[in-house]
């Protein structure tokens, strides 16, 4: 493996660019493994890595259907934050911000994680209020916030509409300076790359189509390549998650929905934190390219096909439109869908399956991106251990007997 | 747009309809002693299938609940009947 630096690429520039080896190689599959992960999306691959990397387990491979990262990881609008409302998300996803804050040196690969700040907008009175138990409830749990003015989130964000006759008036804001964005497919190409170099197998075009299993336990993977043993199986698989889960005879309480997303033609900067305006359900950011990244809600109708649609299109862009006027004529370049896998609380499922062998990494919904550093650690200790980090336990499926949900959708009120 | 087709109304606007839920799921009878388990299956357990799916739906505008069959890849509605036919 080559690696990355001023100075290579200075080398390779005088060398016409004949000395860049493959970022990973492309190996058949051995008969079995120490540990087989399902889905090489960004989870997956972190995954590998930490296995590799924290607990020096580098007998594993990573069984992907398609090419890495193309299911949500690669079609999402790239918001990294922590600004959740309970104790036990707010260590998970600010665990995943700090991994974010040093990962391209970690990995030698330049995730673009650019902490620009992200700004929620308050619309009355009484929002300022649960912003402001927002902000305190975070700055207890230890993440940084601030409650803005009317007057401090004009200055942060001059472009959104603070015209007379804007439907919902602004009053004010809540802000996470260390939120920003990062560069999707560099998540999962700079794991998937670290991975490899520590001996991980990365398998694409390979799906996953039945589960071995032996005495009532899971032992492997029946896969469009072959069989593959293993001593654990990990599926981290987003949207289809009930699919392996219906393979291993437990349920979930898990429905799939498409989540919606559009760029636009490239402009120069107008906008430098991404925005999110709640009544509307609209946030967007502008990436580096210029394109301004444009999100909203989720669906109203369960499904697994991984397509745009026109209800939610109006929707986001009628709602882009009230917010920031000036972006009224700006034209989009694309739009589409990743399939997400949502629970009742908004809050993911790390831990055991039900089947013997089997764990989850999986819920994350319209969120999992901002989480993948910290996914990765945690279901890492979890197939080499076989035991939670003391992060990962209160996500385990038990909640959902005991009662313990960590409702983060009416908490924080933030779907992404 | 799509098209869903309420029994009731006729061919609508997909805009008018609420997702209520899948069919066949029974609430335990509360009459005999009901495991931890079993509520939560009952209250978060989904089928969630790649396919041919069984819905309960609403049409907003006359408010009745109906039976809506779809196909969750394609997105293809396969058929609809009101709540009535076919239960036992
Ligand atoms: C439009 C959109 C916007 C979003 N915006 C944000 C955001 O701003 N911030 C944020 O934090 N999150 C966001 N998300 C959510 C985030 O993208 C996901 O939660 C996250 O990427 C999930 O990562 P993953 O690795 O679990 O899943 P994926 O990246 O979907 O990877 C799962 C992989 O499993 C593979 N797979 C499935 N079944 C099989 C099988 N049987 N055999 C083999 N392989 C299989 C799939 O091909 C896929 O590559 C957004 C999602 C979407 C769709
Ligand atoms: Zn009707």
């Amino acid at each position: 493996m080559t690696r990355y630096s001023a100075f290579s690429v200075f080398r390779e520039g005088l060398r016409g660019q004949t000395g860049w080896s493959k970022a990973w190689r492309t190996p058949t599959p051995r008969a079995a493994y120490d540990v087989v992960i399902i889905g090489g999306g960004g989870h997956g691959l972190a995954t590998a890595y930490y296995l590799a990397r924290t607990h020096g387990v580098t007998n594993v491979a990573v069984i992907e259907k398609g090419g890495l990262g193309g299911g949500n990881t690669g079609r999402n609008t790239t918001v990294i934050r922590s600004n959740y409302f309970y104790p036990e998300s707010a260590a998970l996803y600010d665990l995943s911000v700090k991994l974010y804050e040093t990962l391209s040196r970690e990995l030698n690969y330049n995730v673009m994680f650019s902490q620009r700040g992200m700004l929620a907008t308050c619309h009355s009175e009484p929002e300022m209020e649960m912003a402001a138990r927002q902000v305190n409830a975070m700055r207890l749990n230890g993440v940084d916030a601030e409650l803005l003015t009317r007057d401090q989130v004009r200055k942060r964000a001059p472009l959104l509409n603070f015209g007379p006759d804007m439907r919902f008036p602004i009053h004010g804001g809540v802000s996470q300076p260390r939120a920003g964005t990062g560069r999707h497919d560099a998540v999962a190409w700079g794991y998937a790359r670290a991975a490899d170099a520590r001996g991980v197998d990365i398998i694409q075009n390979c799906e996953v189509l039945d589960l071995l299993t032996e005495g009532g336990r899971c032992i492997g993977v029946r896969t469009s390549k072959g069989d593959i043993r293993a001593g654990v199986v990990g599926a981290a698989v987003a949207g289809h998650s009930s699919v392996i889960a219906d393979m291993a005879g437990v349920d979930l309480p898990i429905t799939s929905y498409a989540l919606q997303a559009f760029v636009s033609e490239p402009l120069k900067p107008v906008l430098d934190t991404v925005v999110l305006c709640p009544p509307f359900g609209t946030y967007l950011s502008q990436s580096d390219k210029g394109g301004l990244v444009i999100g909203g809600g989720l669906d109203r109708v369960p499904s697994y096909g991984q397509r745009g649609n026109l209800p939610v299109q109006e929707t986001v862009l009628a709602g882009l439109v009230e917010m920031m006027p000036a972006l009224a004529s700006v034209k989009l370049l694309r739009h589409w869908a990743g399939i997400v896998d949502v629970t009742p609380d908004s809050s993911p499922i790390l831990g055991p399956s039900g089947l013997d062998g089997l764990y989850l990494n999986c819920g994350w919904g319209t969120g999992g991106f901002k989480a993948i550093p910290a996914g990765g650690y945690l279901f890492a200790h979890l197939l080499a251990t076989g035991a939670h980090h003391e992060i990962s336990r209160p996500f385990d499926r038990a909640r959902f007997e005991t009662g313990h949900l960590i409702d983060e959708g009416a908490a924080s009120g933030i779907a992404h | 747009m799509q098209i869903f087709p309420c029994p009731f109304c006729g061919p609508r606007n997909e805009t008018e309809f609420h997702f209520a839920g899948e069919l066949g799921k029974a609430r335990p009878t509360t009459t005999e002693a009901v495991s931890a388990k079993e509520w939560a299956s009952y209250l978060y357990a989904q089928r969630n299938e790649k396919g041919a799916v069984h819905e309960v739906w609403m049409h907003l505008p006359c408010s009745e609940l109906f039976v809506m069959e779809r196909d969750s890849v394609t997105m293809d509605v396969l058929g609809a009947r009101s709540l009535r036919e076919g239960a036992e």
